[in-house]
């Protein structure tokens, strides 16, 4: 394992130390952040699946009604009986934190124009039955539309943060802590080995005194 | 431009990009539809509807298969969502992928 290229100073040994505490202390607070954002990943995973196998089959259904709908009608009126929507939809998006990832938290506003029950935009007369069913199946998967959204959204931000703190883990745990550990060893021995030479010098020193004297 | 750091409540609007066929049933409900056709114009479409209040981009995936880049370049951001449906002509399975890729990403191997 490398060593950092350092002076083998007392000075640099404390810096080190300190450095090796702000490392380990980071590691652990970094690792135990991965693990709550993968708890949490999971469950919220496992629920974007279910919820968008459920969505997909749903909006399939309302398609092939729609489709049945644009068979039997012919387009100009189809697209006449769309195009002045009653209602209009808006959504209304707040940031929430989960273990520093900013995830969107949705609120559907519906503003219903003019009367209120028929959620329909059109008069009966000339349109189809299938296009009534394919606008209420619409009507009712908008809802789940939308919390698929919210979800995904969380999960794709939360992935991304999740790839991003492993790789910070890893690099202090791997990298960085072997790093300071092996050069604070090394200024220590070498710190030791200073201090063992000045140590026989002194003896011979007196050594010499002794005998002159 | 909406503000978008801090909590402040504000309007977005919900947009829906695909083929006529598929996505005209959404403007009964009052979702501003764009239809599209080749990849030119859909990127077009996709980023202009970014810069413009839309909180949530619904695209088919006929569509978005076309755009990959331009999907991608949102899948960071909190605002737009973008979010991919099946078509009339049903799915074809590059929502699910997403997901797994996301799950890929995140844990290392695909657990689910």
């Amino acid at each position: 394992m490398a060593r950092l290229n350092v002076n083998p100073t007392r000075m640099e040994l404390s810096g080190l130390k300190k450095r090796l505490a702000t490392a380990t202390r980071g590691h652990k607070l970094l690792k135990d952040k991965q693990d709550e954002l993968m708890r949490r990943f999971i469950e919220l995973i496992r629920k974007n699946k279910a919820l968008r196998m459920d969505v997909e089959t749903d909006l399939q259904d309302s398609f092939k009604d729609f489709l049945l709908a644009s068979a039997v009608m012919s387009p100009e009126m189809l697209e006449e009986a769309v195009s002045f929507p009653k209602e209009n939809i808006m959504v209304d998006i707040k940031k929430r934190n989960v273990m520093s990832v900013n995830v969107p938290v949705m609120n559907f506003i519906r503003k219903l124009e003019g009367d209120e029950g028929s959620i329909y935009p059109y008069g009966f007369a000339q349109t189809s039955s299938e296009l009534d069913d394919a606008i209420s199946k619409l009507y009712g998967i908008m809802s789940k539309l939308l919390e698929l959204a919210e979800v995904e959204k969380a999960c794709q931000l939360m992935a991304d943060e999740i790839e991003k703190t492993r790789r910070r883990v890893n690099a202090l745990e791997y990298r960085t802590i072997p790093e300071l550990k092996e050069t604070i060893r090394f200024i220590r021995m070498k710190l030791d080995e200073n201090e063992r030479s000045t140590i026989t010098r002194l003896m011979k020193v007196k050594d010499i005194i002794s005998k002159e004297a | 431009m909406p503000q978008r750091k801090g909590c402040v409540i504000y309007m977005f609007k919900i947009a829906v990009v695909g083929d006529k066929d598929s996505i005209l049933a959404f403007k009964a409900l009052g979702v501003d539809v764009f239809s599209v056709y080749d990849n030119e114009e859909a990127r077009r479409t996709v980023d202009t509807i970014a810069r413009n209040d839309y909180g949530i981009i619904f695209i088919t995936e006929h569509i978005a298969s076309l755009i990959p880049d331009t999907i991608e370049r949102y899948d960071k951001e909190i605002i737009p969502a973008v979010i991919l449906i099946p078509s009339n002509q049903g799915t074809l399975n590059i929502g699910m992928s997403r997901i797994n890729d996301n799950v890929e990403k995140a844990v290392g191997s695909n657990i689910l």
